[in-house]
């Protein structure tokens, strides 16, 4: 966590000073890259059907997102009953909700814990990778490959059906190999917070593969004539990593970060799956699942809006600095 | 400490000075034993999901623990198969494959459109699509649910495949879109150029040159949009809820909320009949796929 946040002002900045404010310092030549064509009107042709799906689908539905936040909408509005307008009456009750606060600071911590696990896990197997040689390393790749391609669904499936209490590999194992015999008939989903264990298994086992993957792929990239200059003056290994290797990955360890804080705070599938294999659902709801819950399930629409829309908004201020950074590295 | 040291003394394929090589070699040995103790830790939950899915039911609720399928059965894949007692698995596979394959079709061919037009053109408002497209991409599906059930109930959508695929090829449509401008910009422009100067028409070089060019690139897009698709589980759950209009993850649902005692065997065998094509395309594409992510950022 510390690094976005000691990442974040130097890296804006530079987005805002140097590649947005002044694109060309120097006089452009005609040609940048490749010619691109005014074309009249070919262009907005090229465009309009991608932009009526996204207006219909997404423009659309979040128009109606607002307004739906600002209406007493039940069940009874589903049924034809006209809605009432209320403002930000809905905002203002799960705002003094307690029920809020405690799902969101749940997603909060769990997402957080999922994020600098994955993130550690994630860098020292991308660390391993680049010692091993070829044919392990290719065994290794197989192996997260396998993990990473794994439906979210399946995957929790197979994890809940492991930790399952009667049958379970994982109490069978610790009962008969280690001899803890606590864990016999132990309920891994019943307790909020090995519930989140389990799902935080399942969560990290899944992203941990890609976090490796793009971080092997920078490592490739850090000169080896720095790390040996560094490792003659004395630079022990981690110096070498905390001085060399991280600051040259720091663009990609920021992305990948972001993109973890996003992912986890939003899950849905895994937690709403291990409900229903055996959680307390109004214990170990998160931010996604609480969406469901009070809309979906509940018919609540209004209130759920509401909740939706406070939830949007989290999560876009998280992604504002993954977009700035991209549209910066992209020269669009 | 003496671990650490090792990570980076192993770090280079060149022979290293004389007295370090010994070291080397075997740091290179423990490094590759606890490469396999993890290939085992990630591979693992993939093979129990397969191995089990071949177990008799009364076996696997045994107090022994089978490593391997033994008593090898197809009872499990019959019973997710054919049992009249559950959701039927093959009009969800149904519907599982027609909104995906739909939905990849129209999302490249929509996508490719837009990326010609932000990549070969110049006008107004490019930027500003672009980053729109950015921007888009970045609105939790998880809180859009509410206001899409309500829009494509508004519709009289809900529970149709039609429904389902439109709102598909919205979420797919960001990730592709910005996929292809990626590829489309790789392939420079000249050449379109160098072909009309001989003569082709614009639409003529782009067609002949530069499309020929993009067929991997398409490949692989469609193929992530495929991947999120078929795995989708939010959306269809709150769309599709209809027995006969489900698709596999939300059928395969239906086993964990089944009243009764789990059938653990006959949930692996759906489990790995949804995971199969996934895996085997995931396998395919693997190479593109980190740097795909990391440029387009798909939903996770």
């Amino acid at each position: 966590m510390t690094t976005t946040d000691t990442g974040l002002p130097p890296a804006v900045s530079a987005v805002d000073g140097e590649r947005i404010v002044t694109p060309q310092p120097a006089p452009p030549p005609k040609r940048r890259r490749f010619s691109r064509r005014a074309g009249g009107l070919t262009p907005y042709g090229l465009l309009v059907p991608a932009s009526l799906v996204l207006a219909a689908i997404v423009g659309w539905p979040l128009i109606q997102l607002l307004i739906t936040s600002m209406q007493e909408f039940g069940r009874a509005q589903v049924f034809g009953a006209p809605p009432t307008w209320v403002w930000f009456e809905n905002y203002v009750s799960v705002l003094t909700d307690v029920t809020f606060y405690e799902v969101l600071g749940r997603s909060l911590v769990f997402a957080a814990v999922c994020v600098v696990t994955t993130m550690v896990l994630g860098t020292l197997m991308a660390l391993l990778l680049q010692r091993l040689p070829k044919g392990f390393r290719l065994l290794l790749s197989l192996g997260m490959l396998l993990a990473w391609a794994m439906p979210p669904l399946s995957a929790t499936i197979v994890w809940g059906w492991m930790f399952d209490t009667d049958y379970g590999i994982v109490n069978s194992v610790l009962v008969n190999g280690f001899g803890l015999e606590q864990f016999q008939q132990h309920s891994w989903l019943i307790d909020p917070l090995s519930f989140f264990l389990v799902a935080g298994i399942i969560i990290v086992w899944g992203a941990v593969p890609f976090v490796a993957f793009t971080i092997y792929a920078g490592l490739t990239q850090v000169p080896d004539e720095v790390l040996e200059a560094a490792q003659l003056d004395g630079a022990g290994a981690f110096k070498r990593f905390r001085l060399i290797t991280f600051p040259y990955l720091k663009p990609i360890f920021l992305i990948t970060t972001i993109l973890q804080i996003i992912w986890d705070l939003k899950v849905f599938t895994q937690i709403f799956a291990l409900q229903d294999i055996g959680g307390i659902r109004a214990l170990t709801n998160t931010l996604g699942v609480y969406i469901y819950q009070v809309s979906i399930a509940g018919g609540d629409f209004g209130t759920g809006g509401a909740i939706a829309v406070i939830t949007a908004i989290i999560l876009m201020t998280v992604s504002l600095y993954y977009v700035r950074q991209t549209i910066k590295e992209e020269e669009l | 400490m003496s671990a650490t040291t090792a990570i980076v003394t192993g770090s280079s394929t060149r022979p290293a000075p004389g007295r370090r090589r010994g070291r080397n070699r075997l740091s290179t040995a423990l490094w590759s034993a606890l490469s396999v103790v993890l290939f085992a830790l990630f591979a693992f939950p993939v093979y129990w999901m397969v191995n089990t899915s071949f177990q008799p039911n009364n076996e696997i609720r045994g107090s022994e623990i089978h490593f391997w399928p033994d008593n090898f059965t197809l009872r499990n894949y019959a019973t997710v198969l054919f049992d009249p007692g559950r959701t039927p698995f093959a009009p969800a596979a149904v519907n599982s494959l027609v909104v995906t394959l739909t939905t990849v079709l129209v999302a490249l061919v929509f996508a490719f459109l837009a990326a010609i037009a932000v990549t070969r053109f110049r006008f107004k408002s490019r930027r500003g699509f672009i980053v729109m497209i950015l921007v888009i991409q970045m609105i939790p599906g998880e809180a859009m649910i509410v206001a899409i059930f309500r829009v494509i109930d508004g519709w009289h959508l809900l529970n149709t495949l039609i429904g389902l695929t439109i709102v598909y090829v919205a979420t797919v449509l960001p990730f592709t879109i910005w996929t292809l401008r990626g590829f489309v910009n790789g392939v420079p422009a000249d050449l379109e150029e160098a072909a009309m100067i001989d003569g082709c028409s614009r639409a003529g070089a782009f067609w002949r040159v530069t499309f020929p060019l993009l067929a991997p690139g398409l490949v692989a897009t469609g193929v992530f949009g495929f991947i999120q698709a078929w795995n989708e589980f939010v959306i269809a759950l709150v769309l599709n809820a209809r027995p006969e209009m489900m698709t596999l993850p939300v059928w395969l649902r239906t086993f964990l909320v089944a009243n009764g005692t789990t059938n653990w065997a006959a949930i692996m065998a759906g489990s790995t009949l949804m995971a199969i094509p996934v895996i085997v395309f995931f396998l395919i594409v693997q190479g593109r796929m980190t740097s795909g992510l990391v440029s387009g950022a798909v939903k996770g």
